[in-house]
């Protein structure tokens, strides 16, 4: 296997040093290492961060191939740092059995791009009525520990009871979409002031906050493990922080255009903005950054949601839900949380390596970067700034609502585990 | 003015009195035996109803065979039309056919403005209501109906309906008319009162230029002008209201609640008028009901909003200038 040396990169925002991978390990942190025998990579005044780990990621195979493949989806995911990604179940057919699962796993380590982490639906086809097979998910070779029926809510309380118990038994974790549904029926947008003006169906916070208070509690009740997927509103940050301080088991994504966009930005009515949950107000961005700073909301989460060009290009309701998000996301965490003094680079590398990692037992990732350790590591030029050009995606979609918007950071490279998949920017 | 009629908000108050002055000129057409001018020959006009509105698509048809435009009538409802990209797919079918101007009508709000903002086409686009955002030639004929009545035909050219006390009634949550009636009347100088049941409100009302009242009672004697709004009974279903009687008691317009208003004070229907729930038959068919009237005035103001966005430099009505000579 071969060496490299990464010369001079600020580990985790830190003092400049040398990384020595050797093979798959990182086998020597310091500073004046050798590089003999090692291809060099110059790497002063950039950051050097553990593989980013996306918790939250919509590869859309099997089915819906035209939006996104795991070769392409991954793709992306190394293009913006990430090293392992939890796949998403609304595919078509739905991942709820062992075979489904296995297959998407498999398309990962064929790939090589990124570890492909399959998420198993809690009920069978997500239709919130039957438990799914969740302990043959979690047997099969894809060992799936994150169960979610995201896209929709498990809002049969009964149901969502039985599914946080049964996976009490080989330590998984239910993931929760928080959307109440008779409280969404129609909803376009954010309930407020500017879906009242634009005359769109309103999405309103309590859909959400109700649905968390609830599963907090009925966590708390079974003593499970539940994780709420991108929570939105500065009222569920209140819920959290409160389940938290009861010692409630919960933890808590943000996606990143939650912590950047509001939904000012639906009076365009241009369906690239058109997202569930949906856009909120800036009182809320605040709260959802201030949140993830002092670590309410334990980490960062893209909900990557590929859609081809002709379900975007129409009018706002007849739009599909989602954005596109593996490509931008430590930019838009860069302009919102480091370069507004929120979290140093050690905080980002908590919230989108370390703690996705340990919430989805992905054990191979978000590891200190110290000798020893698996060589997953993400490099990045923080001094770049520069508009987003969607026509560079690896992502066979290019429904961004950053198109033309200049945000901070250039993921450089990408190491999983020793094999570059990103260099210079470019896919290996 | 914009080169698209989307929104009422769009409008200054410069625009919609020249609006309103520009449709009593054409009012007067209609008094001619030949109602016709020769102002949009040569221009073609589609009326792109995705959402069935047979009054709304006859008035700006009038509207445009009065203006000699040739008009096309495309009705996607029913159609192999169901997806969503076909409202680019039929705009840029139309654009394809040389087409000046679109008047469009969808159940999905915002659908008008994305035709005129999203590139697909060139076309003057023109609202003729999107689901439950706007519906602004409604607004401007109701303004133009209420400065007829409230502050005179003649009198009224040049002015705005500035003080004048407008109370709306009714299902305003779902209605592109109170959305419409709300910025036009703001921008006009009126008071505007919005009165419901509170699940018939928006949350997010209170930005909005306006009072909201819970209470219709106390309203109607400081009312210039009331307009009731069509409730439609699936809402009672959906639990808006506990039942039709209810909602008939204490929101609906009958005699004695008329009498409660100022003498002066006219009653206004957008239409169609469904008589028992919002209105007794008593009131709509008394005189201060103006819903026939806003019919025919209609017509005026599509004919005055194709001229204004279509007819460029020439004048609307060129032989009555020549004989005013
Ligand atoms: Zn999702």
């Amino acid at each position: 296997m071969s060496k490299i040396l990464i010369r001079g990169a600020k580990v985790l925002g830190g003092e400049p040093q040398d990384v020595l991978i050797d093979g798959d390990t990182i086998a020597e942190v310091g500073t004046g290492l050798s590089a003999e025998g090692a291809e060099v990579v110059d790497a002063a005044g950039k950051v050097l961060l553990p593989g980013l780990v996306d918790l939250h990621t919509h590869l859309r195979e099997p089915g819906r191939e035209d939006s996104e493949t795991v070769l392409t989806g991954t793709r992306a995911a190394a293009s913006g740092g990430y090293t392992a990604v939890f796949a998403m179940a609304n595919t078509f057919p739905v991942a709820d059995t062992a075979g489904v699962v296995e297959q998407v796993y498999r398309l990962g380590q064929e790939h090589g791009y990124c570890d492909v982490q399959p998420i198993g639906a809690v009920t069978v086809g997500l239709e919130g009525k039957k438990l799914a097979e969740l302990g043959a998910m979690h047997e099969s070779a894809a060992g799936v520990t994150v169960f979610s029926d995201d896209g929709k809510c498990v809002d049969d309380a009964v149901i969502m009871r039985r599914a946080l118990e049964y996976v009490k038994a080989f330590g998984g974790v239910v993931a929760q979409h928080a959307q109440e549904p008779r409280l969404t029926e129609g909803a376009q947008m954010n309930e407020g002031v500017v879906s009242a003006e634009l005359g769109l169906g309103g999405w309103p916070a309590v859909a959400e906050e109700s649905i968390i208070a609830r599963d907090v509690l009925l966590a708390e009740h079974v003593g499970s493990r539940v994780h709420i997927c991108h929570l939105s509103t500065a009222g569920s940050v209140e819920i959290v922080r409160w389940a938290k301080s009861r010692g409630i088991d919960v933890t808590a994504e943000v996606t990143p255009h939650h912590l950047l966009l509001t939904d000012e930005l639906v009076r365009s009515y241009n369906p690239v903005y058109k997202v569930n949950p949906p856009l909120r107000t800036e009182r809320d961005v605040m709260a959802l950054r201030e949140a993830l700073a002092d670590g309410t909301i334990d980490i960062v989460a893209t909900d990557h949601a590929p859609h081809p060009h002709e379900d975007k290009d129409c009018e706002w309701a007849a739009a599909a839900m989602g954005m596109v998000g593996l490509e931008t996301a430590l930019s838009v965490v860069q302009q919102t949380m480091v370069e507004t003094g929120l979290l140093d680079w050690a905080g980002v590398a908590d919230r989108m390596s370390v703690k996705p990692a340990r919430i989805g037992r992905a054990t191979g990732h978000g590891r200190p970067v110290s000798a020893g350790e698996p060589a997953n590591l993400t490099l990045v030029d923080t001094a770049y700034r520069g508009a987003v050009d969607p026509a560079g995606f690896a992502s066979r979609s290019r429904n961004t609502p950053y198109e033309g918007r200049e945000l901070p950071g250039r993921v450089t490279h990408t190491w999983l585990r020793g094999k570059a998949t990103l260099v210079d920017g470019k896919l290996a | 003015m914009q080169r698209h009629l989307i929104s009422a908000a769009d409008l200054t108050r410069d625009d919609a009195v020249h609006l309103l002055d520009t449709a009593e000129e054409m009012a007067r057409v209609a008094d001619r035996p030949i109602k016709k001018l020769p102002t949009l020959r040569g221009r073609t006009v589609v009326n792109l109803f995705f959402e069935d509105s047979t009054r709304t698509r006859i008035s700006f048809e009038a509207a445009e065979k009065r203006l000699s435009a040739d008009v096309i009538n495309f009705t996607a409802k029913g159609s192999s039309v169901s997806k969503g990209e076909s409202l680019k797919d039929t705009a840029q079918t139309l654009e394809a056919m040389g087409v000046d101007a679109v008047v469009i009508r969808h159940g999905a709000s915002g659908a008008p403005y994305r035709l005129a903002t999203s590139g697909w086409i060139d076309a003057v686009v023109i609202n003729a209501g999107d689901g439950t955002h706007q519906h602004p030639t409604q607004a401007l004929l109701d303004a133009f109906t209420m400065r007829r009545r409230l502050v005179g035909r003649d009198a009224g050219l040049g002015r705005d309906l500035a003080g004048k006390r407008i109370t709306l009634v009714g299902d305003i949550l779902h209605s592109r008319v109170a959305r419409s009636n709300v910025d036009l009347l703001h921008t006009l100088g009126a008071e505007v009162t919005l009165v419901a049941p509170p699940t018939l409100l928006p949350v997010g009302i209170e930005s909005w230029p306006c009072e909201v009242a819970y209470d219709l009672d106390s309203t109607l004697p400081k009312s210039d002008a009331v307009m009731m709004l069509r409730v439609q009974r699936e809402r009672m279903n959906a639990a808006f209201f506990p039942t039709e009687r209810e909602y008939s008691r204490r929101y609906g317009l009958n005699g004695d609640r008329m009498a409660k208003m100022p003498e002066h004070a006219i009653v206004m229907h957008p239409g169609p008028m469904v008589r028992g729930m919002e209105i007794t038959a008593e009131v709509a068919d008394s005189d201060r009901c103006t819903a026939i009237e806003q019919v025919t005035n209609g017509v005026s103001i599509r004919m005055a909003v194709l001229y204004l966005l279509l007819g460029g430099n020439e004048p609307a009505v060129s032989h009555t200038r020549i004989e005013e000579k």
